[in-house]
């Protein structure tokens, strides 16, 4: 029964979502929407076992002083700061429990939640995102080797993208004729990217589909089990 | 001198990030040639009439904003440029902010724009293409009121927007789901609306197929180097145009460094077959 | 004057036979929409079109310069009837036309028959490949490196006494790459709980850090390692992509894992993480149906499973030949796509677009 009911519960819902998708008329047209929104509320629930999940593992760490605790306390007294401040004076034109705190907006110049949001989290998630520019360095520096025919040709159109994607492309190449401006170095890279690289990112996409369908399908006849934790 | 992979890595990042760094601060001026993905949306809200109301989706958050935020910059003010009226929506929460930010910094040139009148943030809502698809139906039913919790009757620019098909154009500024992706399914292929937007470099390829002969996006921004396009086209030397000096200096040093790593290879497979 | 009025009663009646508008329910959808088709005297100027409302009051919902088009009014309710007027504007008169319709919600969307199509074949193809399997038929499926290293890696991780770290991508579980990713996790987590490894998986969203624990548990039950299952490996991190991202580094840069699994969805954070895997010296695979993130995980990863074998591991790991016959069926539907292309290239040089507008109904 553990196993059974899930495995026909996820039958049924598969076919009428499947059906749905071709049939316009009620309750068909509104179901898709129907099973999104109660997957929002589920998850709405479930942010708490997460929220648990993450107290109770810093804690756990924080308590038994493990290596690198102190980054541990510093991760849960800004969840705590951020939940408090959030709380008490809101967001933006959002009151919190003491409204919306003029006082200390007054001296911050806006309200904490958004202080800490735009002074910490925004320079932060930016930071972040920035370490991708050096570690595409390093991965160009150790991946674009020439070994052999494939490796000159990635070598070839690798260099050719990534000139023709600066200023440095139009200046090397600004010069041909009107006759030759498929040779022109950012012609040249958009046709890389329009051509070649669609055509292999359609395949995969293609062939990524054609898997997604099959896993499906699978899923649905209840095949496969996995996901539920096998077939015992 | 044979250096440990570890102290090659640190090589690397530091002088990355000096080249990166430098023409920050000492701009060399470099102009882009503009690309045709670029012409194609710019060329579509040039030629929307004046008074028509569009949508610019903010569906990003603050770790994406290096390469979206000029962007969003150049549209509205391209949109303000042409008396057109902007409604920022958020598929993502914190493109509430990022809206914010953009009217700010664009209305600090063009302060005769009113909020209300010329433009407004209706806000964050989330479900993604459910949201989309119910705008379709009715903007007022999804945003009964805008961010500053004026009711959505109220603001005069929306007097006459009802839904989806009354706007002229919407451009989603994406770099994730849901994005520009849900808008072009929904708002494109159900209502007919024209479709442009912008991602990260990243993401572009991907989008490059859909800007066809059936303008199932009219146009992509993709990338700072996109951004700089658009800010040539409107005649404005914004923080993209300064920021693609640094952007071609990395990647002259990233062809510096795959070459360097090509002769390590080469002389270190001559050491062994000698 | 008598002259005069002739001309005015001939031009008044040519106006009105000339001229033609009608409203029908647009066809094959969910009955909110009506198709409006007018035919007008070439000496049209303008074309407003309102739909009067509850009360009667029209609102504009479509303004033209054409003397005959066709317009089709969206977002309406079903199974309601609807009143149009009609206003063209002449030189110097102008003519109103009523039409009205009902909308009708209908049980079939013609537009998506294409789709239909290819989705029945394609799954009849899986299926009828199912039955062949259970029948007892054997097929070969080609070697996927990336899945044979599990063992491998396994051992390593066992060996150097390190944990393995899994990270099933950072989409939700309506996502079916994280489907996919569960299902491998459950394979990775009978190997760690025969080796007695330490499994460290960390979660981007509650609903998955639930499955994931679950799989997780079941798998060590099944090999009788109910005793090694900790829970608290498998954790929430945050919600945000690149505060998950950070979390994980830091686990690589502490922990030290000795093998790294990159399963699913991932985005702008798929290289961070690969590179910093690499650089700790990790034996690395990873997996995911994101086209552009794929060029990232193979410069940096030992084994990159590509697009469709992330959602052929589940069945290539089991060796059920239920599963191994379904990805038979995957093969039949490339073929069928390639047939599909070279003919819709060839029939597009022709100049015979049928297929292409068959197709192409299911997107438009």
């Amino acid at each position: 029964m553990k196993r059974s009911l899930p495995l026909i519960f996820a039958f049924v819902v598969g076919i009428i979502v499947l059906i749905s998708e071709f049939i316009p008329h009620r309750p068909f047209n509104q179901i898709v929407s129907t099973l999104e929104n109660w997957f929002m509320i589920i998850s709405g629930f479930a942010i708490l076992l997460g929220q648990i999940s993450l107290i109770r593992m810093n804690a756990n760490k924080i308590a038994n002083r493990l290596p690198d605790w102190q980054y541990h306390l510093a991760g849960l007294v800004s969840f705590a700061l951020m939940l408090i401040f959030g709380l008490l004076w809101g967001m933006q034109e959002t009151p919190g429990l003491m409204g919306d705190g003029q006082g200390i907006s007054a001296y911050l110049g806006s309200k904490p939640f958004d202080y800490l949001f735009e002074n910490a989290y925004m320079p932060l998630s930016a930071t972040l995102f920035s370490l991708l520019a050096f570690f595409i360095a390093s991965a160009a520096y150790r991946a674009f080797i020439i070994r052999g025919f494939e490796s000159n040709l990635l070598m070839i159109t690798a260099v050719i993208v990534i000139i023709g994607r600066t200023s440095i492309g139009t200046m090397l190449t600004g010069w041909l004729p009107e006759s030759l401006s498929f040779w022109h170095i950012p012609n040249l890279a958009d046709f890389i990217m329009e051509f070649p690289n669609s055509a292999a990112q359609r395949a995969i996409l293609i062939s990524a589909g054609l898997g997604i369908v099959g896993s499906s399908l699978r899923i649905i006849l209840g095949i496969e089990r996995s996901y539920l934790g096998g077939d015992k | 001198m044979k250096l440990s992979p570890v102290a090659e890595r640190r090589i690397i990042f530091t002088v990355l990030l000096f080249a990166v760094a430098l023409p920050l601060v000492f701009p060399i001026g470099w102009t882009t040639e503009i690309s045709e993905y670029t012409r194609i949306a710019y060329r579509l809200i040039e030629e929307t009439d004046e008074n028509k109301v569009v949508i610019i989706s903010f569906d990003y958050d603050p770790s994406t904003m290096t390469e979206l935020q000029p962007m969003a910059e150049a549209m509205i003010e391209h949109a303000f440029k042409k008396n057109q009226r902007v409604i920022a929506t958020a598929l993502w929460p914190m493109g509430v902010q990022m809206a914010e930010q953009a009217f700010d910094k664009v209305c600090s040139h063009y302060p005769d724009k009113e909020r209300g009148v010329d433009y407004t943030n209706l806000g964050y809502k989330v479900g993604g293409m459910v949201t989309i698809q119910a705008m379709g139906r009715s903007l007022s039913d999804v945003y009964p009121v805008d961010n500053q919790n004026t009711p959505y009757e109220e603001i005069p620019m929306l007097q006459n927007v009802r839904r989806l098909r009354d706007i002229a154009w919407i451009s989603s500024l994406s770099s994730g789901v849901p994005g520009l992706k849900e808008w072009m399914m929904v708002a494109r292929d159900s209502y007919q609306v024209p479709v442009t937007g912008g991602c990260t470099a990243i993401s572009a390829p991907g989008f490059f197929p859909y800007v066809n002969e059936q303008r199932q996006l009219h146009g992509l921004l993709g990338g700072l180097k996109a951004a700089s396009e658009y800010e040539s086209l409107i005649g404005r030397l914004g923080s993209a145009t300064t920021k693609m000096d640094a952007q071609s200096i990395a990647h002259l040093l990233i062809l510096i460094f795959i070459a360097i790593g090509n002769i390590k290879v080469w002389h270190g497979k001559k050491g062994r077959q000698q | 004057m008598k002259h005069g009025m002739v001309l005015v009663f001939l031009f008044t009646i040519t106006i009105l036979c000339a001229n033609s508008f009608h409203a029908t329910d647009s066809p094959w959808d969910d009955g909110k929409a009506i198709d409006l088709f007018w035919e007008l005297s070439p000496m049209t100027r303008q074309v407003s079109i309102h739909r009067l409302n509850e009360n009667g009051n029209p609102v504009e919902v479509h303004k033209s310069t054409l003397a005959e088009g066709s317009f089709t009014d969206y977002g309406l309710e079903a199974n309601t009837h609807y009143q149009y007027r009609l206003t063209a504007y002449f030189a110097d008169d102008n003519l109103t036309l009523m039409a009205d319709s009902n909308t009708r919600e209908q049980w079939f969307f013609l537009r998506k028959l294409g789709f239909l199509l290819l989705l029945l074949i394609v799954s009849c193809a899986i299926i009828y490949y199912i039955r062949a399997a259970r029948n007892g038929n054997e097929f070969f499926i080609r070697r996927i490196a990336g899945l044979d290293s599990m063992e491998e890696a396994v051992g390593r991780a066992t060996e150097k006494g390190r944990p393995i770290l899994f990270v099933p991508g950072i989409s939700d579980l309506d996502d079916i790459q994280t489907i996919a990713s569960l299902t491998i996790l459950s394979h990775l987590a009978e190997r760690s709980a025969e080796y007695n490894t330490e499994l460290i998986v960390p979660c981007r969203f509650s609903m998955v850090l639930s499955a994931a624990r679950e799989v997780v548990k079941e798998a060590y039950i099944k090999v009788g390692r109910p005793d090694a299952y900790k829970a608290d490996n498998i954790f929430y991190l945050t919600d945000d992509q690149f505060g998950f991202v950070a979390g994980i580094d830091g686990i690589m840069l502490r922990e030290k894992p000795a093998a790294n699994f990159f399963m699913g969805s991932f985005y702008a954070e798929s290289l961070i993480l690969a590179e910093t895997g690499f650089a700790t010296g990790a034996i690395q695979t990873a997996g995911t149906a994101q086209a552009h993130q794929l060029p990232f995980f193979v410069v940096s990863c030992d084994y990159t499973l590509i697009g469709e074998e992330l959602f052929a591991a589940s069945a290539y790991l089991s060796k059920d030949p239920q599963q191994l016959g379904s990805l038979k069926g995957h093969d039949f539907g490339k073929l069928m796509i390639i047939v599909l292309i070279v003919l819709g290239v060839i029939l597009e040089i022709l100049g015979i677009s049928a297929l292409k507008e068959f197709i192409a109904g299911a997107v438009s």
